[in-house]
């Protein structure tokens, strides 16, 4: 399965990525600048964390209209997985591929540390490898991951169960704790916290080597099924 | 050109921290005539006049200068620089 990480002028969550992607889940990726046209050579497209035009007018909304997106839009729409991390959920949130917005953080800070999630969906094609209900811990770094949308979204999230993630400690003030989603199709995921940083005991926990290896097997099952 | 003034503030009914957190600054200073505090966000625009200005700049608000599912939009349109 091949991986494309998009790279944003001011993404800084490329390289531990790219390093998961290859070493902790043993893949082939690419580095995709964001000028680049057309990203429909890869079976995986993610978006990485940092400060896409340094966070200017909010964040993420320069970055929706990068030269690459309308091809991460199209392979989104082909049914391809596209995993937003971060800045780069934000990102998927401005294109409109996920619904809501981000606010700052309750707090008004910006949070580093390791988070406890639940695992509320475990049935999608990011999160098949965990159990329902799973307790994990995963980093968090962010000052605007306060996730927004108003009730009738948020019925229609609760209803096709497109909240994958929620934190335990709702420590930034999203609503329903939520973390993490999936669009309708179950093909696009955004997240707050980072799953690349956790990929190995070394960096104090590998809990979301998960997430890179449910891509996999899904995209194999899949794979399998069309060949 | 004309000179347009575009007004970006939060939806009624989404939290606004930053906002909450100066009006607790105004009331610890002792302004307790202040009953609410907004926050927002201020653009000016220099544009070329023609026809569809306003669809034009409609559009642009719409698009990217806010987004629509937590902010709302105003804009006002003046002759400012020549």
């Amino acid at each position: 399965m091949k991986f494309a990480v998009i790279v944003f002028p001011g993404s800084n969550c490329d390289d531990d990525m790219y390093y998961a992607i290859q070493e902790g889940l043993g893949e082939p990726v690419d580095k995709v600048w964001y000028t680049e046209e057309s990203v429909a050579d890869y079976d995986g497209i993610f978006l990485p964390g940092g400060f896409s035009y340094g966070d200017y007018l909010r964040s993420g909304a320069i970055a929706r209209f990068a030269p690459v997106m309308a091809s991460v839009v199209e392979q989104a729409e082909k049914g391809k997985p596209v995993l937003g991390v971060c800045n780069g959920f934000q990102v998927l949130l401005e294109a409109g591929l996920l619904p809501g917005a981000m606010q700052r953080n309750r707090s008004l800070k910006f949070i580093c540390r390791p988070a406890r999630l639940v695992v509320a969906n475990h049935e999608t094609g990011f999160t098949s490898k965990y159990e329902g209900e799973e307790r994990i811990t995963i980093p968090v770094a962010h000052g605007e991951g306060n996730y927004y949308c108003d009730d009738e979204t948020l019925r229609d999230l609760q209803t096709n169960s497109q909240i994958v993630f929620t934190y335990e400690d709702n420590f930034n003030g999203s609503k329903e704790a939520i973390a993490g989603i999936v669009n309708k199709q179950g093909n696009v995921m955004g997240m707050m916290p980072h799953p690349e940083r956790a990929t190995d005991q070394i960096l104090g926990s590998d809990d979301g080597l998960k997430i890179f290896q449910s891509i996999l097997k899904q995209w194999r099952k899949s794979h399998v099924l069309t060949t | 050109m004309v000179n347009v003034q575009v007004y970006v503030t939060l939806k009624e009914g989404v939290l606004d921290p930053q906002g909450s957190t100066i009006e607790n600054a105004l009331q610890t200073m002792g302004y307790h005539e202040v009953a609410s505090v907004q926050t927002g966000k201020y653009i000016e625009l220099e544009i070329e006049e023609g026809n569809d200005l306003e669809a034009r700049i409609e559009e642009m608000c719409e698009k990217l200068l806010s987004n629509p599912v937590i902010e709302d939009y105003t804009y006002t349109i003046g002759k400012g620089v020549s």
